[in-house]
């Protein structure tokens, strides 16, 4: 009976609310879900940072944190500030910690359970510079001092690609996806009490991957520059870099590589 | 005078190198950049000393400025 005159309501301004078929059988009881989330304006340093409650119709919403946060900004609190860029997942830029866990909030989904609150915070011990957006220039600092680029002497006759044999283009896949969200170096306690000298497993990886390109040339180089007690050997494989990746990468795995590498020079 | 705290030593640090740097700006800019300096520390005289954070957090912000505008690019300021 319910049902029925709940249809009809709808027949009835059927031409301003035109929903999908799937969308009628959905029951139309409202699912508040609070989100809580970590505000700091740096406009007024003094007063402390505090976290602030939103409450969020789950069903007017899609299914990512990161189209939360993007509904509460545009209709509850336009003042929000963070990061975001692709919403896929390919560009790393909405990287935060939501429920305790360092990931991208446009590839964590909203847990359904409204009688649970989801607490959002920038990634841990990082300096932040408002709401949810970290202090990153460090981190890119050290990314730099890697040279994460192609050093190579003798450049292909035909002045095109370097090439490479499938194989050892082969090696490279697990390592080449980062996207360098800083997910990793953010959940690693080695990072969080030596991040001015431990490079951290985003930047690591990304080191063993032009380590053991096969177009490049600077490998000893390179090798020298992480063999001291601070670049590298800060990595105690706690692991927490795995586990966090939003990419289902394993830094950890790398900087294991890097590690046996050096020992045998 | 009293002895001055770590932090606020560090305050003093930033401030003097700030002005020593108005040195490497052309003559006639100087006293733009001299007026600029003073009035961006007179914003945040009014913090308590006991706010630790709070100065920290600026000291930071001050460095990352000062870096900024020691470019010699930098000519003037308004």
């Amino acid at each position: 009976m319910f049902r029925s005159i709940l249809r009809q309501s709808r027949a009835f301004n059927g031409t301003t609310t035109r929903n999908l078929a799937t969308a009628t059988t959905t029951s139309v009881t409202p699912r508040i879900k609070t989100f809580k989330i970590y505000r700091w304006n740096p406009d007024t340093p003094e007063v402390e940072p505090k976290m602030q409650s939103y409450d969020i119709d789950l069903n007017h919403c899609g299914p990512m944190v990161l189209d939360a946060i993007l509904k509460i900004k545009n209709e509850q609190d336009s003042t929000l500030t963070f990061r975001r860029s692709c919403r896929e997942g390919i560009c790393g830029s909405c990287a935060m910690n939501i429920g305790g866990r360092n990931t991208l909030a446009c590839l964590c989904r909203i847990e359904t359970d409204t009688a649970k609150e989801t607490k959002i915070y920038p990634l841990p011990h990082m300096f932040v510079v408002r709401d949810l957006v970290p202090d990153l220039t460090h981190f890119y600092k050290q990314y730099k001092s890697i040279q994460p680029y192609l050093q190579t002497e003798n450049h292909p006759a035909d002045g095109r690609e370097n090439l490479q044999s499938i194989e050892d283009r082969a090696k490279l896949d697990g390592l080449y996806e980062c996207i360098l969200c800083a997910c990793c170096s953010t959940s690693c306690p080695s990072y969080w009490w030596n991040q001015q000298e431990y490079l951290g497993p985003a930047v690591l990886m990304q080191a063993y991957r032009w380590l053991i390109d096969s177009r490049d040339q600077a490998s000893r180089v390179r090798k020298e520059m992480l063999q001291n007690s601070m670049s590298l050997y800060r990595c105690h494989t706690i692991m927490n870099c795995a586990r966090t990746c939003p990419k289902g990468l394993n830094p950890g795995k790398a900087i294991a590589e890097i590690k046996k590498q050096l020992a045998f020079d | 005078m009293a002895r001055l705290s770590g932090l606020q030593r560090e305050v003093l640090k930033l401030y003097r190198n700030c002005i020593r740097t108005i040195k490497t700006k052309p003559i006639d800019t100087q006293d733009h950049w001299r007026q600029f300096i003073r009035e961006e520390f007179k914003k945040n005289q009014h913090i308590s000393k006991k706010q630790f954070n709070v100065i920290e957090h600026l000291i930071r912000v001050g460095h990352r400025r000062f870096e900024q505008y020691s470019s010699t690019q930098i000519k003037d300021i308004h």
